[in-house]
């Protein structure tokens, strides 16, 4: 299916018209919103993947591989805390905004599949991350440089481990090969959106809080074929791009794991816990 | 999490088998007598090592399949916060039944095996991970009530006679501080909460309070290997005599909390110093042991599930590893 | 279907103290031990350094030999430094 154009700056102000009062924390005038929808889109990456791989507590291959992806997973709830803490209240933002105010990318929330696929977009993410991290840890912004010095460090595990899993699973027995190629497929198509540079990544950019992905396209495309070599698998052909998430154009699934995840906070608006 | 030692009801004492060299078995009773730590290598009656291998990897069984109650809400947790304890804490149980199952295979039973024989019904696990969790306040309560008479158990065997088993006990006591006190933090918030929170902390604890109870197993009149494995210092405490130090501890903390023990005969015995309660249903605690509580199949297929379905995983990386190998070979 | 072997993992806590031994994992090889090692054993900053071997590398004394093996070290009491005696005013030795 081919993405959604991305809304028009008109929609938008529309819509800002008609948000209730107190619907959500999106950015707030107090804050900057460049810095704000930043925050957001890095804070909705690692919130989503986080709870993406919290899924797979108690069903991984085995126990060690288990305690692997639970620490993976703390990573990345840990990180997600304290960007959108940054942005607003953290709790606020995660469980109670809906999709189209989420800015994280479609790669993150693609369902698991199996554990081939989970790997493979762990290595695809984790590896734009740690170059996105590294690059963070000079941000103009404080305190996402911060938190990307104290991340960079986290992720870069994640990518080195996710790297292991697909050079194993590439190189290991027919069946997993194929179940590997599969990921790739399935995942393929996501990984131009995280090069994307819209409007509000280029203020960001331009304001120093911000890295242009597109400065480490090329290092990523060789660090991603290098482990898929080894993995002694071509790399995929391109495929026509799916964008939109960074304005809350998401896939389907994003509204079951919101559903899933926001239940309790929206069953119980009242209630703290 | 702990499970206590279950065997089938109405089984007898074992004996230890005749063919034991009677030299060697004094040998080994006066080092157990005398508190010394029984090692892999060193020579140990054919008894202890069974009792021990069952004993142990039901522990670590109860901490795999434990980690499927709590895991079903770490995706609903209700905060950043609690998803993040919450993960770690489930995390934790994996780690301990690392712990576990590798203390086991010290004595010669592999990894696989132990789980072969939990698939396929042969061997126990606890009997508290058959019920379900129906609201978040059940995570509550597992932490506070389920941990809390988990470390009641757990506590003890840290001086246990064999050195794996002790050593791995110590690392799973230091990390199971924060599980119980993280349950009780997350009952508190609930207790003091609105009325429908306070309303599922009320029912998440009836729903519990016997299954805690009934963690530490049959009454010493009914658990025949006790006597042997205190002697063997497999055990230090008796089932009844934990359950009582559990209870007393735990009704005045439920007390603080403003609810109700669903137990009418609850009472305190100025004379014992302890609190007299009522008589649990053992009819139940042996349908669930017989794994026909409420979730038990659920559990167990979960389980078998993530086993068989990944078992790809498994076979390709060892796949990788002999390819390597030969070609480094080659 | 092939398990995976075991692996001792040893962690060094601080710098200047040595590796313990603290567990084993299972693992297909001593990569993914490592990492198997890390993420059980470490979760709680327990070390800055990980050994891992193979259990079946392992090579260790036998229980039976103990007795000869430990036993005759136990009466050379003049290697330890208590068994002299030295005059008080002596310092330094």
């Amino acid at each position: 299916m081919p993405s959604l154009p991305p809304i028009r700056p008109e929609d938008e102000a529309v819509a800002e018209k008609l948000r209730p009062a107190g619907a959500f924390d999106a950015p707030s005038d107090a804050h900057d919103p460049v810095r704000a929808g930043y925050l957001l889109r890095l804070g909705d990456d690692a919130l989503i993947l986080g709870q993406r791989l919290s899924e797979w507590c108690g069903h991984a291959p085995s126990v060690e591989v288990d305690l692997s992806l639970a620490n993976l997973s703390l990573d990345l709830i840990g990180q997600a805390t304290l960007f959108l803490a940054e942005a607003g209240d953290a709790d606020r933002l995660a469980f109670k905004r809906d999709v189209l105010d989420f800015r994280n990318c479609w790669l993150v929330e693609q369902p698991n599949g199996d554990f081939a696929r989970t790997m493979v977009r762990q290595l695809l993410f984790s590896t734009w991350q740690h170059m996105l991290y590294q690059r963070l840890t000079a941000s103009s912004d404080a305190a996402v440089a911060g938190i990307a010095a104290k991340g960079v460090k986290e992720v870069a595990y994640h990518r080195e481990l996710a790297a292991e899993w697909v050079v194993r699973l590439g190189d290991g027995t027919d069946e997993s090969r194929a179940r590997t190629v599969d990921g790739l497929d399935w995942c393929w198509r996501f990984v131009p959106e995280l090069f994307e540079v819209d409007e509000e990544l280029a203020a960001a950019v331009q304001a120093g809080i911000a890295a242009d992905p597109r400065s480490f396209e090329e290092e990523y495309r060789a660090a991603v074929g290098a482990v898929l070599a080894d993995a002694t698998l071509p790399l995929p052909k391109d495929q026509r791009a799916i964008v939109g998430g960074r304005r809350g154009h998401h896939s389907e699934h994003l509204g079951h794991l919101l559903a899933i995840m926001q239940y309790l906070p929206r069953t119980y608006p009242d209630a703290k816990w | 999490m702990y499970t206590t030692e279950l065997s089938k009801p109405g089984a007898t004492v074992q004996p230890i088998a005749p063919q034991e060299d009677p030299e060697l078995l004094a040998a080994f009773e006066a080092r157990v007598a005398a508190d010394e730590f029984i090692e892999p290598k060193d020579w140990m009656p054919e008894a202890y090592r069974k009792t021990l291998t069952r004993q142990i990897s039901q522990h670590a069984h109860s901490e795999i399949v434990g980690m499927l109650p709590e895991g079903n809400w770490i995706t609903r947790a209700p905060s950043l916060r609690r998803k993040a304890i919450l993960l770690a804490k489930v995390q934790d149980e994996a780690g301990h039944g690392l712990y576990l199952y590798c203390a086991a295979e010290t004595l010669g039973t592999s990894r696989e095996e132990m789980i072969e024989a939990l698939h396929s019904g042969k061997a126990k696990y606890s009997t508290i991970f058959n019920y379900p969790t129906l609201t978040w306040a059940d995570i509550a309560a597992i932490g506070w009530l389920v941990d809390g008479a988990a470390i009641m158990n757990q506590v003890p065997l840290q001086r246990t006679s064999y050195g794996p088993y002790a050593r791995a006990m110590v690392r799973v006591c230091k990390e199971e501080s924060f599980h119980q006190r993280q349950g009780y933090e997350a009952m508190t918030e609930l207790a003091n909460g609105t009325p429908e929170q306070k309303r599922m902390a009320q029912d998440a604890f009836n729903r519990w309070w016997w299954p805690s109870l009934m963690m530490f197993g049959p009454p010493d009149e009914n658990s025949p290997n006790t006597a042997q494995s205190l002697r063997w210092r497999i055990k230090r405490e008796t089932n009844d005599e934990l359950r009582q130090k559990f209870v007393d501890i735990t009704v005045p903390q439920a007390e603080f909390l403003g609810l109700t023990v669903p137990d009418p005969e609850l009472k305190w015995n100025e004379a014992k110093g302890g609190y007299d309660f009522g008589e649990i249903d053992w009819e139940e605690f042996y349908a669930v042991v017989r794994s026909e509580g409420p979730v038990a199949r659920e559990r167990i297929t979960a389980r078998r599930e993530a086993w068989t379905q990944n078992a790809w995983v498994r076979e390709a990386a060892a796949a990788h590893e002999a390819k390597r190998r030969s070609r480094a070979a080659a | 279907m092939s398990d995976w072997p075991l692996w001792e993992v040893f962690v060094r806590a601080k710098g200047g103290l040595a590796h313990r031994h603290v567990g084993s994992v299972h693992a297909p090889d001593a990569e993914l031990a490592l990492r198997h090692a890390r993420d059980t054993y470490t979760r709680r900053q327990e070390g800055v350094s990980l050994w891992i071997v193979r259990s079946a590398d392992i090579v260790a004394s036998d229980p039976d030999q103990a007795g000869e093996l430990f036993e005759p070290a136990a009466d050379k009491v003049y290697r330890h430094p208590t068994f002299y005696e030295i005059p008080d005013e002596v310092k330094h030795i």
